[in-house]
């Protein structure tokens, strides 16, 4: 048994039966404890569709979503499995309930009906982890956009979940705000060994994940360790994805009739390939 | 522009009245308000508003932001205060044609004006020194015994909060879209009552628009956090009363008794209800 598993998931918004409007068709994966998955596409793929069915906000049509064995169908476990799995959204000023940051991040823990001393403990805990420990009784509208997303990864966190899906959490945030987010998420999945889902349109930031899962209109078209799906440049390309850019240059530099042993996924490995490519010639 | 309203904001602090409990801040608030009206001498009025002004001073909140809330009824209390000028009775101080200003029209309007303004100040106190999760928390708490009537208090508490929570957040979205529409050359500031009502539709309608947007995201990102109603639901901050509060409390009392007394013993100078 897997840590979350995803099986022949089918799923439409309205249910006219029109085969035109299913969202979901058919999927099937699974997800492993400690594994950071990016779930790339392009728009109206089905990557908010899906991501909404891991912790049950969502519920397929037919077929099943598992969680450390839990049905997300079962509403007696639904909310271990919310405690599990935590979501973040795109916008982060619709996902603060509270005004003031810690009360923010004590509301999960709240709704668990934890301990007053020990949800202390877990806010203090969570808002060090995300590095906004001393914005801890600022009001939140005044934060920065990758503030106020760091805050409310602070809120899921406090949960302790095992796993957090990010639906394109860095898509509204400047470079600077989208740095952070990503030093943060990283850092949750190589020190507190968390789950991570993260769902993105940026080439750059799928990369850092080990596996990548390609949707195209509501089935996976590919997935893989980042160098196998961005080596397959002519089928990313027939679905108007693209790929990082230096793995582009790796490509075209391919064509014109150089060898690549290893594509480059980042600026760096792609000045070493050119300086390989420079030595050999 | 709009970023100028500071209606139920909070300014973090660590002063006295930010240490007092919600709910004791709530009680005391609304026997002060109470007792501002209940005054009926200059003294008494004195003692109140001499108060207000040492509790403003305590908030450790900058005097500007009191200001601020003050410039928004500025016009009515002038308002008030001129037309009860001209409505007093007994001798006439001053005539002129069919203008007569006597000293009970003068009392009157002083009185109005100091009352008002003192209870926009005291409850701006609250909402300043509050955070909005305390405020509705003490709310929620106070009114508790209200549940056996089924009237379902945590929900209302927590509609509360969030609607204080987005205030700010939809504020600043309104100044996006005034903005916006100007620079489609919509025109705010002139023409007649009706074309002005009117150039408030192309605003509304994306507020209103985003604003359900933003409602389907909150609640499923309270789902997601495991949010299911008050049942179960601890707080992270346990509502206590502290010293702070006891004395909060005797100085309140001290300050009724006051105004009490001066009530009963100097003569009266407002006889009129307000
Ligand atoms: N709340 C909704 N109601 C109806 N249709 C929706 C809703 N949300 C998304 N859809 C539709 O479902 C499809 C997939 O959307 P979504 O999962 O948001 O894709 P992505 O996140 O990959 O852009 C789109 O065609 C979209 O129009
Ligand atoms: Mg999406």
């Amino acid at each position: 048994m897997q840590f979350i598993d995803v099986d022949k998931v089918v799923f439409a918004y309205d249910n006219d039966e029109e085969t035109g409007n299913t969202v979901l068709k058919e999927i099937s994966l699974s997800i492993k404890k400690g594994e950071f998955v990016a779930l790339l596409g392009h728009n109206g793929s089905g990557k908010s569709t899906l991501a909404k069915m891991f912790n049950g906000i969502l519920l397929p049509d037919s077929g099943d979503v598992t969680v450390c064995g839990m049905n997300t169908k079962n509403d007696e476990t639904l909310l271990d499995i919310r405690r599990k799995v935590g979501l973040v959204l795109q916008n982060p000023d619709n996902q603060l309930v509270a005004s003031i940051v810690e009360e923010d991040v004590a509301f999960g823990p709240e709704n668990l009906g934890i301990d007053p001393v020990e949800i202390r403990k877990r806010v203090d805990s969570a808002l060090k982890a995300v590095d906004m420990y001393e914005y801890r009784d600022h009001a939140a509208y005044k934060l920065s956009g990758g503030q106020k997303q760091r805050v409310a990864i602070a809120g899921i966190i406090a949960m302790q979940p095992d796993c957090i899906v990010l639906d394109e959490p860095t898509a509204m945030l400047d470079p600077q705000g989208r740095q952070e987010v990503m030093d943060t998420i990283i850092k949750l999945n190589k020190e507190k060994k968390i789950t991570i889902i993260l769902i993105t349109h940026y080439m750059d930031e799928a990369a850092l994940a080990d596996r990548l899962l390609i949707l195209d209109n509501g089935t996976i078209l590919t997935q893989g360790s980042p160098k196998e799906v961005f080596s397959k440049i002519e089928l990313l390309k027939r679905h108007k994805l693209d790929v990082p850019q230096a793995a582009q240059l790796a490509y075209r530099l391919n064509s014109c009739g150089f060898k690549i042993d290893e594509l480059p996924l980042n600026a760096d490995d792609c000045v070493k390939m050119i300086l390989a490519q420079i030595e050999k010639v | 522009m709009l970023k100028e309203i500071t209606l139920g904001q909070y300014f973090p602090g660590r002063s006295v009245l930010h240490k007092m409990d919600p709910r004791m801040k709530i009680i005391l608030l609304t026997v002060f308000i109470v007792f501002i009206f209940l005054t009926k001498n200059y003294v008494s009025l004195a003692i109140m508003v001499v108060s207000v002004i040492f509790v403003i001073l305590f908030s450790g909140v900058s005097l500007k932001l009191y200001f601020k809330s003050l410039k928004a009824i500025i016009f009515i209390v002038l308002f008030t205060s001129v037309l009860n000028l001209f409505y007093g009775t007994g001798d006439p101080l001053f005539q002129w044609k069919f203008i007569t200003i006597t000293q009970a029209g003068i009392n009157t309007s002083v009185f109005v004006a100091a009352r008002i303004i003192s209870l926009v100040l005291i409850s701006s106190v609250l909402t300043y020194t509050t955070s909005p999760t305390d405020l509705t928390d003490g709310i929620e708490k106070l009114l508790k015994p209200l549940s056996v009537f089924h009237i379902k208090i945590h929900e209302i508490a927590m509609m509360m909060t969030i609607a204080l929570r987005f205030i700010p957040t939809l504020l600043e979205e309104t100044d996006k879209i005034m903005s916006a529409q100007k620079a489609r050359g919509a025109d705010f500031d002139s023409g007649n009552a009706m074309t002005r009502i009117k150039t408030l539709i192309p605003i509304l309608i994306p507020l209103f628009v985003s604003a359900f947007r933003r409602a389907y995201d909150l609640a499923m990102a309270m789902e997601s956090r495991c949010y299911h109603g008050g049942e179960g639901r601890t707080r992270m901050k346990v509502l206590k009363y502290s010293k702070y509060d006891y004395i909060a409390l005797c100085v309140v009392c001290l300050l009724c008794i006051g105004v009490i007394i001066c009530n009963i013993r100097l003569p009266i100078t407002l006889r009129t209800g307000m």
